[in-house]
């Protein structure tokens, strides 16, 4: 039977620009050009990589986020996944990581999966705690953090590097993986790729279709806000070191006073 | 919101197709091929994985039918693709247009059978090709070639030396023009040799001025046995293959330069944004500024005549004297606008620190090949006032 790999993935404003928040303190979209978040990409190749070592596979690729959130879409489908969900609703304006894990689980669920793949964060956001609460809202298995990941025999197999040690993981299928930025370089799209995807379905999917009642979502139903927000101070001139011939211990007293060391 | 400094051209596509097309283009000279080019270029080395892997992503059989597993692209959009490439490192760029034109003789006067074997591999990425018509004493006068080609059963042995070869040495395949019959144009075959033949051996690469990590090297035939099932069209119309390649090639080489003084304007643009001299940036002075609006109106018009070019040639109508007047301009707009590029930079601009040293000499190279810019003002006259008269 055919491996239903789904695989999560975020709309985010291009983090080589400038980004800004908007008015009601929610990510501003208008200003600032928008593509698949990079280490969503991580988590696309690492499905294809599944799917091409699989007998029999099939990627569906899943995003909530506003119409122009079908660019990241069509990104993971020109890469080589087979076919798309998009979430669209003008409630979801807002909506925090609960929200946003509620929405991926049913649209997961409605879709059918064996495997989900998600990166390790969004480059946004960067809260990076949705791969859990979405296994969490789906009652399966999580091996998180990967810089390895295979599939074989009903299992997830993967290797999460931490700063002490390697650990090897598995866990049995349904799962839910989430892949670092170690885990290998994303394949462009080729050209026939791109418009190989322009044939791919996209299904379109709002609130009711799953379900879900728009008060749960959005800024409203969010269990956390953003009270403040400010641009980051410039930076101050620094320190700057001489060396003569005690430049070393100058260094290391600065980095324990900052307790760094 | 009006933006200043260096930005992405602003290209009119025809398809949204195409627009996809050149974004990937634009994500892989950026990302893949620009940011190595400096080093690599001053080191010589040449990049033969990023012909693969531009060649995975399908830019290397873009003018071709997709039947073979090329692009199915007009030249408008292949052309402009072959300038993105260009901007980035003009090693890629120009090796697309020599590996496009090696391609030119199979996917055009190949008969079915050939096509079938030879394209996919050719147009698909995996095949490297080079183009083999100059010879040490036959340049612009490339009808005078001296390889010999000579029946031997149901083969032919090749004899003889190729001179000015892009990627001679690093190509997979070489189209090949070789004298199989008498004196002239009419004793001129064409054949599709492959890298590996015995007897087949290039020359260590000449030491050029710029253009470094792009092999260009003599490729000498002693005795290379090739099937006459490789002949490409009939004996006899090799040279006429050649020629049928010849302003599709000049084309190509038409938007390299295009994309070289592209490269140069935005690496000026952003320097006098950011120099000051005199409390302020030197942007601010208008000898500099006219400087800049003369390169940046050059170029355009250089895009334009080119673009103009390639559509007479996706409509079908004849394009040669349009294509001769391309090469001619743009060359002479990128030597023009590099020159002044340094000229912007000052000492800096005279240094290997920066790249628009390295663009001049690239340009340079732009005004000698596919045809000097004396053979393209030839060919622009013929069409004008009819052939010399030799009495």
């Amino acid at each position: 039977m055919s491996l239903r790999i789904v695989v999560a993935v975020k709309y985010v404003p291009d983090a080589t620009g400038d980004r800004h928040f908007a008015d009601d303190l929610t990510t501003d979209r208008d200003a600032v050009d928008g593509l698949l978040s990079e280490l969503d990409e991580y988590a696309v190749e690492q499905a294809l990589q599944i799917a091409e070592a699989a007998d029999d596979a099939e990627i569906t690729v899943l995003t909530v986020g506003p119409a122009d959130a079908k660019d990241a879409l069509r990104k993971a489908l020109s890469m080589g996944a087979d076919k798309a969900v998009h979430v669209e609703d003008d409630a979801l304006h807002g909506t925090d990581v609960m929200g946003t894990s509620l929405v991926l689980a049913k649209a997961i669920e409605h879709a059918g999966f064996d495997l989900v793949v998600t990166g390790m964060a969004s480059t946004d956001g960067t809260a990076g705690v949705v791969p859990a609460l979405l296994a969490e809202r789906l009652g399966i298995p999580q091996v998180t953090l990967l810089s390895e990941v295979a599939v074989s025999g009903g299992k997830v197999t993967g290797r999460r590097d931490g700063d002490a040690a390697s650990e090897q993981v598995e866990a049995s299928l349904p799962a839910l993986v989430s892949v670092t930025d170690q885990s290998g370089e994303a394949r462009y799209p080729s050209f026939k790729g791109i418009m190989a995807a322009k044939k791919k379905p996209v299904e379109a999917l709002d609130l009711s279709d799953l379900g879900i009642d728009a008060a749960d979502v959005g800024l409203a139903g969010a269990w956390t806000a953003v009270q403040e927000a400010a641009a980051r101070p410039a930076r101050s001139a620094g320190t700057i070191v001489k060396d003569e011939g005690e430049g070393g211990k100058q260094l290391a007293a600065f980095l324990a006073e900052h307790k760094f060391i | 919101m009006q933006s200043y400094g260096p930005q992405p051209v602003s290209r009119q596509l025809p398809t949204e197709e195409a627009r996809d097309l050149l974004a990937l283009t634009r994500d892989l000279a950026q990302r893949e091929i620009a940011p190595g080019a400096a080093a690599e270029e001053e080191a010589g080395r040449f990049p033969r994985e990023t012909f693969t892997l531009i060649g995975e992503a399908g830019l290397l059989g873009l003018p071709y039918p997709e039947e073979y597993g090329g692009g199915g692209q007009p030249y408008e959009v292949y052309l402009q693709v072959l300038e993105e490439l260009a901007a980035a490192r003009l090693t890629v760029g120009l090796g697309v247009s020599v590996h496009t034109l090696a391609c030119h003789a199979v996917a055009h006067y190949g008969s079915k059978e050939q096509r079938a074997e030879h394209l996919p591999g050719m147009l698909g990425g995996t095949q490297l090709g080079a183009y083999c018509l100059s010879e040490p004493t036959s340049g612009s006068d490339a009808a005078a070639l001296r390889t010999r080609a000579a029946r031997d059963g149901d083969d032919w042995t090749i004899d003889g030396t190729k001179a000015w070869i892009t990627h001679g040495g690093a190509a997979d395949f070489y189209t090949v023009l070789a004298r199989s019959g008498g004196e002239g144009a009419h004793g001129i075959s064409a054949y599709l040799v492959p890298g590996d033949a015995p007897g087949l051996s290039a020359a260590p690469p000449e030491r050029k001025m710029g253009l470094k990590g792009s092999p260009t090297a003599q490729v000498h035939f002693d005795g290379v046995r090739v099937p006459d099932t490789r002949r490409i069209g009939e004996p006899g119309q090799g040279f006429a293959i050649a020629l049928g390649a010849l302003d599709s090639g000049r084309l190509g080489i038409a938007a390299c330069a295009t994309g070289v003084a592209q490269a140069a304007l935005d690496a000026a643009l952003g320097y006098v944004l950011e120099r000051r001299q005199f409390d302020r940036p030197v942007a601010d002075f208008q000898g500099l500024r006219f400087m800049l609006a003369d390169m940046a109106t050059r170029i355009e018009a250089g895009r334009a005549l080119y673009l103009a070019a390639a559509r007479l040639r996706d409509s079908g109508q004849p394009f040669s004297a349009r294509a001769a007047m391309a090469k001619l301009f743009c060359t002479d707009t990128a030597m023009q606008v590099t020159t002044d590029a340094v000229q912007l930079l000052g000492g800096y601009g005279y240094t290997a620190d920066f790249p628009v040293e390295r663009y001049m000499r690239e340009a340079k190279v732009l005004q000698i090949v596919e045809g000097t810019n004396q053979i393209q003002r030839m060919v622009v006259a013929r069409h004008l006032a009819g052939p010399e008269s030799r009495g």
